[in-house]
């Protein structure tokens, strides 16, 4: 069997678990506990693990969060299990799927015992923002349930591999990985932070009752009633349409990221990263401290996306960056063989006879992320439409609160940034619902007050970001205008 | 074509930014240059810097050196979550100094031959490592390079063995 495991590197030490077996088909798989399933079998070379319901097409690793359906599978007769986010435990039987499932087969669920609890505040997310948040408002005193879909938490953090940018008072200097593990560990610290790993919040209900499926091993379905909930939910990456955009191989950036960072296993030997974003930058970067080959990096626009100095990174270590190119082909019977990049003028039309070929397994698409919200919708919040913040978005005040009384968001799912806004309107949120609660001092408002006049006034007044800082202007309202909003009348 | 579609910087453009030294400073002794020519929501240098040497009124600055309290330390250097710091030395007769952040496999060690790397990943020579030391997992480099490649090296690469 080949072995994509990576045992030495610049920056990460993989120090892995216990060894353990399961089943795939019939075969028996070995890997190492703390590995989700998926990148136990990409570290011995599958790179099929569904196939599409009416064609039959293959599909491949794509998000590795949850948060796309490419890698629904069987486990133990669960059907639809991500198992990018499903540990591999002992003596477990995984099965593709082939498409979809047939709902009879689902018995396991139906025993699922349910279980109520009552807190001050209900955190969704365990993420950047959504750590500070419990941390926060634990801190003063309340009582918090953290939900967190993945059953690692740090959100995106544990992946990230580079020195954090920004204000020492939110990590900067700090690599990302780190900062997931300084939080974490703080969480456990609290008693009044009660965890949910594994946790999906399906629904929220009437009286801030909000339904959480917690998967895996010992499935429940938790019922909470909070008196503030948090949403931080993140954010997925967005696809791009071409041919053969289907083709295992081609994965979100970010996806790549999580099987070599966070599982120390290499994605493939030879890429192309199609958008030029800091994502895009970033990663090129990693894969190259991974000992992938980065064949090229694409971007439509004629200029760099991201931030200067994460392209001279790897500008000079001789990655070509080709602005005003994207994918237009990638070819391959049951995995990525080949990528086709094409030069666009400034219509965005493709420019006949430029294309160029490359022998690559990987095609990394970084062109994006849209915020995760479907939470807020479901819940009825007044949402908006801002292309800056990456899509839907619920309109909120200064204070993080949507027009659904004491919900609030958080991060990425309120617009897209990174990971010091997220921390700083996490704990913005916090304070509101600490102050919503009647925990809050007067110390706790002033504290409030001085973090949205730096994220605004300051931080979010770098020209790199202005764009996001408008974007999120545009949903951003006061608590009086809010009042309106929430009787029905829209700005 | 400016850096931002390129993805490397010219030297006129860090000259026209007021990011290079003067000469006489540079063949004093060792300072470091900043190439950081964005207004990025970042101020670690600031912090890290033992002899306050960088300004920056408001995080999205550019970073400022003061080149007469930089001593050329290169304690910046692996901590600039951009690798935008490098530290040059043309106090020597024969060859320039260069430090430089490396985050790659083989580690380096002194004495070891290195290929020296331009801004745009071309090879421009050979050099060895004269001295190697790491903050976080980020190795700072310094590197001795021909005198006359001291504003164009900006990488070395080591080949496996």
């Amino acid at each position: 069997m080949p072995d994509y495991r990576i045992y030495e590197h610049p920056i990460l030490d993989f120090r892995r678990g216990r060894r353990v077996k399961f089943y795939y088909r019939d075969k028996v798989i070995e890997a190492y506990e703390g590995e989700s399933i998926l990148a136990a079998l990409y570290a011995v070379g599958y790179r099929v693990f569904n196939r599409s319901p009416k064609l039959g097409l293959p599909r491949g690793a794509y998000c590795m969060i949850g948060k796309c359906s490419s890698c629904l599978s069987i486990v133990d007769g669960v059907p639809n299990t991500r198992i990018c986010i499903e540990p591999v435990r002992e003596g477990i039987h995984v099965e593709p799927q082939e498409g979809l499932a047939d709902i009879r087969m689902a018995r396991k669920q139906e025993n699922v015992e349910t279980v109520k609890v009552e807190t001050d505040l209900l955190v969704v997310g365990g993420g950047p923002a959504g750590l500070k948040a419990a941390l926060v408002a634990a801190e003063h005193g309340a009582d918090v349930v953290l939900v967190n879909d993945h059953y690692v938490l740090g959100g995106q953090l544990v992946k990230q591999t580079h020195k954090f940018f920004g204000s020492r008072d939110y990590f900067g200097g700090t690599r990302g990985f780190r900062i997931a593990e300084i939080l974490s560990k703080k969480i456990k610290e609290y008693n009044n932070i009660h965890v949910y790993t594994n946790g999906f919040a399906y629904g929220y209900f009437k009286d801030g009752v909000v339904g959480v499926a917690v998967h895996g091993e010992h499935p429940l379905n938790l019922l909470v009633k909070a008196k503030t909930i948090i949403a931080a939910l993140g954010a997925a990456e967005k696809g791009l349409d071409f041919e053969g955009n289907y083709l295992p191989g081609v994965m979100g950036a970010g996806g790549a990221q999580t099987l070599m960072n966070q599982y120390g296993v290499r994605p493939g030997d030879r890429a192309v990263v199609v958008g030029s974003g800091n994502v895009g930058l970033i990663i090129a970067y990693q894969l190259l401290q991974a000992g992938v080959k980065v064949e090229a990096l694409a971007e439509i626009l004629p200029r760099i996306g991201g931030w200067f100095v994460h392209a001279a990174k790897i500008r000079r270590l001789g990655v070509k960056i080709l602005t005003r190119h994207s994918i237009v082909r990638a070819a391959g019977l049951e995995r990525v063989e080949k990528a086709v990049l094409q030069a666009y003028d400034e219509h965005f039309r493709p420019i006949p006879g430029t294309e160029k070929e490359f022998d690559v397994d990987l095609v990394l698409i970084s062109i994006g992320l849209q915020p995760d919200t479907k939470f807020f919708a479901q819940a009825g919040a007044v949402m908006k439409w801002v292309p800056e913040a990456g899509g839907l978005v619920p309109i909120r005040t200064w204070g993080q609160e949507t027009s659904v009384e004491n919900l609030f968001v958080a991060g990425d799912a309120s617009g897209i940034e990174e990971a010091t806004t997220a921390f700083i309107e996490g704990e913005i949120a916090a304070l509101s619902a600490l102050l919503k609660l009647g925990l809050g001092s007067k110390e706790v408002e002033e504290r409030r007050g001085k973090l949205i006049d730096f994220l605004w006034n300051e931080y979010r007044m770098a020209p790199v970001v202005r764009r996001a800082r408008e974007g999120k202007l545009k949903v951003t309202v006061s608590e009086e205008e809010m009042k309106k909003i929430r009787v029905g009348e829209y700005p | 074509m400016s850096y931002k579609e390129k993805g490397y910087i010219e030297p006129e453009e860090l000259e026209n930014l007021g990011l290079l030294p003067p000469r006489e400073r540079l063949e004093k002794g060792p300072v470091v240059i900043a190439e950081c020519p964005e207004e990025i929501p970042c101020n670690i240098c600031v912090h890290v810097c033992p002899f306050k040497a960088i300004k920056m009124d408001k995080i999205y600055e550019i970073p400022r050196i003061d080149w007469g309290k930089c001593i050329g330390c290169g304690v910046c250097v692996p901590q600039c979550p951009g690798q935008a710091l490098f530290v040059v030395d043309l106090s020597k007769p024969s060859q320039a100094l260069i430090t430089l952040p490396y985050e790659f496999l083989p580690r380096p060690e002194k004495g070891m031959r290195v290929i020296l790397l331009n801004r745009r990943g071309e090879h421009v020579g050979e050099g060895v490592i004269v001295k190697a030391w790491q903050h976080d997992r980020t190795w700072a480099v310094t590197v001795s390079v021909p005198k006359d490649k001291w504003l164009e090296v900006r990488a070395v690469w080591i080949p496996e063995k």
